[in-house]
């Protein structure tokens, strides 16, 4: 039998330790948090009446995506895919080779100072905007159809892959990098034989992952003009063939899905 | 290739002659097909609208300047409404998502049908872009607010599963044992064995989300759906561009400072 005495210095219960240890802060936290909700709830004014409204035509809408019809009545479908999976191939293509010499001067270990900041605004701009304010632009400039996507997601692609591949290249090893330049090699063979190797196999995968993103995203910049499946899928929508539509979504997920298990194949494949 | 060579006779090479063969077809085959991309668009392309671009660019960018400092009252409310969006948007996803992302795990999933159903919405919530589901939903909803905040949160639900069911696969096994040896239920395992390990990545993939969604809810007035987009698109319709470029600042800056936010508050958690 236990000493009962020694009872007293264990505590019989046991709490979870909270997530956030400070209780003014946590307290504060949750009741700023509260109030934002409300707030913002307050200002979302939904519309009880039309959403009663909505539902049942909700049913129809629903109704009518099935079952898709893949007959393509007005043959376009399969050449908005097409044309989106060749704006997807060639904006991914020109991006990435627009971004690699961003990226090589936004690592801050490769590049001096004035070119890094300059490389990181380039990023950051990139970034900022949606691919598809780049192509209300794109389209304003160069017309309606592929070129303008093409250039839209060109634009969209330095801002993603250049900022990785500044990233990766900060945190490849130094001391390999030293070792290639202990042999007295100039800047370029630095680069390729002590950086290169090391970013390679994760740029391969994030290319793969771009080309999956190029292709969603094709998929909207049609709606503002930009080529591709968007705007057969903004037609089909415009035209009430929800049937259509429902069977360019269907075809979309597919590619994607596609697209994803390739990726991760070639991830595999390349490390 | 790199060779070495001695007495004439090369004595080593990097790689094999099938290697070297195998590298070359893969890069024929590609260069192919970006070739033929490339044709392909060129075909479509109208070049004379491609060699104007410089002037319209000039145009464009004259009639830009000066922003309509001006205009920034009415376009307050529209801000607000926009940061709602991806705020709203990403509770539900969050919400959604937990439970998806524990369905779809490996080592939580009950069995695998749950596990291909799980992985099916993951893949379909990420593969349809939120404009589309805006467009979809105002259809039903109706235009507003409402609208795009439920796009956002179905398109957000995917990503945010994806991450979560990713770091769930990745827990430390041996805590979950030690709960286990203790005599604790399932539920109980799940509460204090993997949940207190994942708890981190949860808070960091929705405060990830979220600055990605402010940007995302900025164009989704574009297609009705609430938020910035809608002066956006009234401004470029009306060809207001002085409007125009007020308006891509005002976005500018709400995505930085929402990164910041984020940058801060992941830094603070992780």
């Amino acid at each position: 039998m236990a000493d009962s005495s020694g009872t007293d210095s264990y505590p019989s219960s046991w709490k979870k330790a909270p997530f956030i240890k400070n209780s003014f802060v946590r307290w504060l936290l949750i009741v700023g948090g509260a109030i934002y909700l409300a707030a913002a709830l307050g200002t979302m004014n939904i519309d009880i009446e039309r959403v009663k409204e909505g539902l049942p035509r909700a049913q129809r809408f629903l109704d009518s995506f099935f079952p898709p019809n893949f007959a393509d009545n007005r043959g376009v479908l399969w050449e908005g895919i097409a044309e989106s999976i060749w704006m997807a191939i060639i904006s991914t293509v020109a991006g990435i080779a627009l971004s690699i010499p961003v990226g090589l001067g936004a690592a801050r270990n490769l590049a001096p100072a004035w070119v890094y900041l300059f490389c990181r605004g380039i990023i950051a701009a990139s970034r900022t905007f949606p691919e598809i304010i780049l192509a209300i632009f794109a389209v304003k400039l160069f017309g309606f159809g592929p070129f303008a996507g093409f250039v839209a997601l060109a634009l969209g692609t330095i801002g993603f892959y250049a900022k990785l591949l500044a990233e990766d290249i900060e945190n490849s090893s130094a001391s390999q990098a030293e070792a290639v330049k202990a042999t007295g090699a100039n800047w370029f063979q630095w680069v390729n034989y002590s950086i290169q190797p090391q970013v390679m196999p994760r740029m391969i995968g994030l290319s793969v992952y771009r080309l999956d993103i190029n292709f969603r995203e094709s998929a909207v910049v049609g709606i503002v003009g930009g080529g591709g499946i968007g705007a057969t899928l903004n037609t089909s929508f415009s035209r009430y063939e929800f049937d259509t539509a429902a069977a360019i979504l269907i075809i979309i997920i597919l590619i994607v899905m596609a697209m994803e298990y390739t990726s991760s194949f070639m991830r595999k494949w390349v490390q | 290739m790199p060779t070495i060579t001695n007495n004439g006779t090369e004595s080593w090479r990097l790689r094999t002659s099938k290697e070297q063969w195998i590298r070359w077809v893969c890069w024929l085959i590609g260069i192919a097909i970006i070739m033929y991309a490339w044709q392909m668009i060129s075909e479509k392309t109208v070049w004379f609208f491609v060699t104007d671009a410089p002037n319209q660019a000039a145009d464009i960018g004259a009639r830009m300047v000066p922003p309509k400092w001006s205009y920034m009252d009415k376009l307050w409310k529209p801000v607000w409404d926009t940061i709602n969006i991806a705020t709203l948007g990403t509770v539900i996803a969050m919400v959604i998502a937990v439970p998806v992302a524990f369905a779809t795990a490996r080592n939580t999933t009950p069995n695998i049908v749950v596990r291909t159903i799980g992985l099916f919405i993951i893949v379909s919530s990420r593969s349809v872009n939120s404009l589309i589901w805006a467009l979809i939903l105002v259809f039903i909803l109706g235009p507003g607010v409402l609208a795009g905040t439920i796009a956002i949160g179905l398109r957000s639900v995917g990503f945010c599963a994806k991450l979560i069911y990713e770091s769930i696969e990745e827990i430390d096994h041996t805590q979950v044992e030690a709960i286990e040896a203790t005599g604790a239920s399932s539920s109980q395992k799940m509460l204090f064995g993997i949940l207190p390990q994942v708890l981190p990545t949860i808070a960091g993939v929705g405060i990830y989300r979220w600055d990605i969604n402010i940007r995302e809810s900025t164009i989704l007035g574009l297609v009705g759906a609430g938020g910035i987009g809608l002066q956006l698109n009234g401004s470029l319709n009306t060809l207001a561009w002085t409007q125009v470029s007020l308006i891509l600042i005002v976005i500018l800056v709400t995505v930085f400072i929402s990164e910041w936010v984020s940058a801060k508050v992941r830094g603070a958690i992780i």
